[in-house]
């Protein structure tokens, strides 16, 4: 696929390569600077595996002074940086190019302070997501922002993406759960943003770089709330004759009241496909299922899954499935979290991010399926409910050039759909590469020229992930 | 004064068209409860929103609400109360503090980021805040955000406008993602704790699964009250309150407030009751600190400055207090004590000479004030939204 367009690589930074590495070995350990093609080519790409681009050299900074040193460089020098957590992006938001420098912050892994009374911990940027759940599970905390990837992610990456996860209809996604950090903006220049306290002295700066995709500043520490985990969680599996049917019970569940920490669903395809690989007893018939979980006591949650039971069975659900064990859980939770490795193996997909009103979702499931059929491929959804967040994942064979250019394609209408029903492109992944050329869809010039001048006043010179988020056409 | 008070989005445009043109800067007013908040602004003309009003879009069962930005707070709150839902963040009611009469509108909860009790576990405005359209200095309407609850399309320009009190252009609309209103909720009470004590047990509260919504301390020596809600379904809540009672013995005895009592007292602390009717003679401070570093924070003040009085709210990190309105009004060493620790402290309630005199917003420091700088220039290149309000 080369359908995304880079910049042209500056020819004047390519001459200029051996210079450019000299001077960063003046300021960083040998160790962490990466020149050799043979180790460079481990950062070609990220998730986003399509696109590949050698960059020009791969710094791996320590420590905060390093990045600062770093930047400072690179910017008087007019090079451009991409910056990189762990490179779990799905949407290409760490893909390098030839005449720009990998920031990398793999080294920034340390836990710098827990303070259980105020309920925050403070890592360097490069700790991955779970690193900080982990470093407190034992005292009963957790991290809540729980992207699929977040054994590997890194809490810069989640930063830069303003990630979210299965549970963020309780918890709400990154921006809501970071209170602070300490920045380093393109000329070098060092910031503490938040802390331990509550809200922004003035303008919220902390909620502008959260989510603008490592284009305004490099976070190397971060301060986030952490909560105690709950006494319990036990889901339930509901099987439904149809996606209105199931796309009805979530909203009557809301309806009542009832804010449950996941809803999830499954189109039949993607049961199909996660049943023959997981085994996890999921109902082959049914169109449509949901697996929805409760927390807290086992006297909460009783009654809380019998409100929700009760709905379900006003809504026609065909299957319900309680755990009454820690294994039932596991089993009903073993499909859902091997959904797309299941996929993987039966074919090569993207997986798409759009957000729609949910009140649209069996709309857009309907339209979806038409999408994917008039390019002669196929599709499963597997998606937070609750939110409106979808996920459909597109099958095609990788080594099929042409099937590839279809399934893009497809992903590309799909997205337009779910700008054209009140949603948008990206509800977690964000626009990276690969949504970027559609940013006009969902916003008018004006919007666009605003937000790039808002950009500008941190980066003027486009030198920070400067390839993706705003189409490369009409840039200021 | 000249005074634009348009009805619509493009009324809106053509107001910041005609100051752009004559370079006189714009007063942006909103239901007027709060135009004493901020530094004095010298503005030859008024922008009033209140005329743009009315719900724009309300789904319940996608917990979403969006209005016009003058729309009053009250008829929002009216509308998610008959489906059974409120404003998660519980926002601020200033007009008892400040002295002022009028109608909140939902524009100013947005621009202000005014979050009341709740925000310990709801989060603040700016987290419910999910959409806004505004107006920059060129006149042109300008979207941000919209009406899903995931979105991370783009700079997040929502977040930048919550809390730029307007100095970032005009709201014209804004929609905030709602939550279902608990079945019923109750307080648990103890009294006669010190303030640092009392800080412990609402740490010792909030740092259960029970999730509590509001966790304040009342100091009135001997006769203080320290106070925790916690909200949601009966059965879960007695539950909870009897876990929660168990768990906090060792601070003091527990007594429980029940659903109505518990109303009152939690609407009363949203609308700042404690500091109500400070008058003429007070300034009043909100200052921002790391939880367990609120009681020494207020004990460092209390050595230089007279403090008339204070309370805390959000398990001690959120500290309103009370000094002389004399001098600098305090700010020398509330400033010195913040900072100290980490954390702001803004000037909220003070006669205009002293919130000229002193920055009413906690400095932000050479870097983060250049930016700052940028945004308003990037955004309203003539500066004409509410000059100086923010300092």
């Amino acid at each position: 696929m080369t359908a995304i367009a880079f910049p042209v690589p500056r020819a004047d930074i390519l001459a200029r390569r051996d210079e450019i590495i000299a001077g960063l070995a003046r300021l960083v350990p040998h160790e962490a600077l990466i020149t050799s093609a043979n180790e460079c080519k481990a950062f070609e790409t990220d998730a986003f595996t399509a696109y590949r681009r050698m960059p020009l050299a791969v710094v791996l900074p320590s420590s905060t002074e390093e990045v600062s040193a770093v930047l400072a460089y690179l910017s008087a020098q007019g090079v451009p940086v991409v910056p990189r957590g762990a490179g779990t992006s799905l949407c290409g938001g760490s893909t390098p190019q030839e005449d720009a420098v990998i920031l990398g912050v793999s080294r920034l892994n340390r836990i710098l302070e827990v303070d259980y009374p105020n309920r925050v911990v403070r890592v360097q940027a490069g700790v991955t997501n779970l690193g900080i759940s982990n470093a407190v599970d034992a005292d009963g905390f957790f991290y809540a922002p729980d992207p699929s990837s977040q054994l590997a992610c890194t809490i810069a990456g989640n930063i830069g993406m303003n990630s979210g996860g299965a549970h963020c209809l309780k918890y709400g996604v990154t921006t809501n759960n970071l209170m602070g950090v300490r920045a380093v903006l393109l000329d070098g220049t060092v910031v503490d943003i938040g802390g331990a306290h509550c809200d922004a002295p003035g303008l919220d700066h902390l909620g502008l770089i959260c989510g603008s995709e490592g284009q305004l500043a490099i976070v190397t520490e971060a301060t986030v709330r952490i909560l105690k985990k709950a006494e319990g969680a036990r889901p339930v599996l509901f099987g439904f004759a149809s996606a209105e049917a199931a796309g009805e019970c979530v909203a009557a569940i809301i309806g009542a009241g009832i804010i449950p920490v996941a809803m999830e669903f499954m189109d039949k395809q993607a049961i199909a496909i996660v049943e023959d690989f997981a085994k996890a007893g999921y109902p082959l018939e049914a169109e449509a299922l949901l697996i929805i979980e409760v927390e807290g006591s086992d006297t909460e949650m009783d009654d809380a899954l019998a409100r929700i039971v009760a709905i379900a069975r006003r809504h026609g659900v065909e299957t319900i499935r309680e755990s009454k064990s820690a294994m039932e859980t596991a089993a009903i939770w073993k499909g859902r979290k091997s959904a797309f490795g299941a996929t993987g193996r039966i074919a090569d997909y993207i997986c798409m991010d759009g957000t729609v009103p949910t009140g649209q979702l069996a709309h857009v499931l309907r339209e979806t399926d038409a999408i994917v059929k008039k390019y002669g491929l196929r599709v499963a959804n597997v998606f937070h409910a609750g939110d409106g967040n979808m996920h459909p994942l597109i099958l095609y064979n990788v080594n099929d050039p042409a099937e590839a250019a279809k399934a893009e394609a497809a992903g590309m209408d799909i997205l337009r759909l779910c700008v054209d029903v009140g949603g948008c492109l990206t509800g977690e992944h964000g626009v990276g590469i690969e949504k970027r050329d559609l940013m006009p869809h969902q916003f008018a010039k004006a919007d666009l020229d605003q937000q790039m001048a808002i950009r500008a006043v941190f980066d003027p010179a486009w030198l920070l992930n400067p390839a993706k988020v705003f189409p490369l056409e009409g840039r200021n | 004064m000249t005074g634009h008070s348009p009805t619509t989005e493009a009324g809106v445009i053509a107001a910041v068209a005609a100051a752009r043109a004559a370079k006189t800067p714009l007063r942006i007013v909103g239901g007027g409860t709060r135009q004493t908040i901020g530094r004095p602004v010298a503005a030859p003309a008024t922008l009033s929103l209140a005329g743009l009003t009315g719900i724009t879009l309300y789904e319940p069962a996608e917990m979403v609400i969006g209005a016009r930005a003058g729309t009053p707070l009250a008829e929002v709150e009216a509308a998610l109360a008959e489906k059974g839902q409120m404003l998660p963040f519980e926002p601020v009611d200033h007009r008892g503090l400040l002295g002022t009469v009028g109608t909140p509108t939902i524009g100013t909860i947005a621009a202000g980021n005014l979050s009341g009790p709740r925000r310990i576990s709801a989060g603040a405005a700016r987290d419910s805040l999910i959409g806004v359209r505004f107006v920059n200095g060129k006149g042109e309407a300008i979207k941000a955000g919209g009406r899903v609850m995931k979105n991370v399309t783009g700079l997040d320009l929502v977040k930048l406008q919550s809390g730029a009190w307007g100095t970032l252009g005009p709201l014209t609309e804004v929609i905030f993602k709602v939550l279902p209103r608990p079945e019923t909720a109750r307080t648990l009470l103890i009294r006669g704790l010190d303030d640092a004590r009392a800080v412990a047990a609402l740490s010792a509260a909030l740092t259960t699964p029970f999730e509590v919504s509001g966790a304040a301390h009342l100091p009135k020596g001997a006769d203080s009250v320290t106070l925790m809600r916690i909200e949601g379904f009966a059965p879960s809540l007695a539950y909870r309150g009897a876990a929660l009672a168990g768990l906090l013995r060792p601070y003091g005895a527990v007594e429980t407030l029940e659903a109505a009592e518990t109303a009152t007292l939690w609407q009363g602390l949203a609308a700042l009751s404690p500091l109500a009717g400070a008058g003429a003679t007070l300034a009043v401070w909100r200052l921002s600190v790391r939880p367990s570093d609120g009681p020494a924070t207020v004990a460092e003040i209390g050595r230089t400055v007279a403090i008339a009085g204070h309370y805390y709210d959000w398990g001690g990190g959120l500290v309103w207090l009370a000094v002389p309105a004399e001098g600098d009004g305090g700010a020398f060493a509330i400033r010195g004590a913040v900072a100290a620790r980490g954390g702001h402290a803004t000037l909220i309630h003070a006669p205009a000479d002293l919130r000229a005199a002193v920055p009413v917003f906690h400095p932000e420091g050479e870097a983060l004030g250049r930016l700052s700088e940028g945004l308003r220039r990037s955004v309203d290149p003539d500066r004409l939204f509410n000059p100086g309000l923010m300092g």
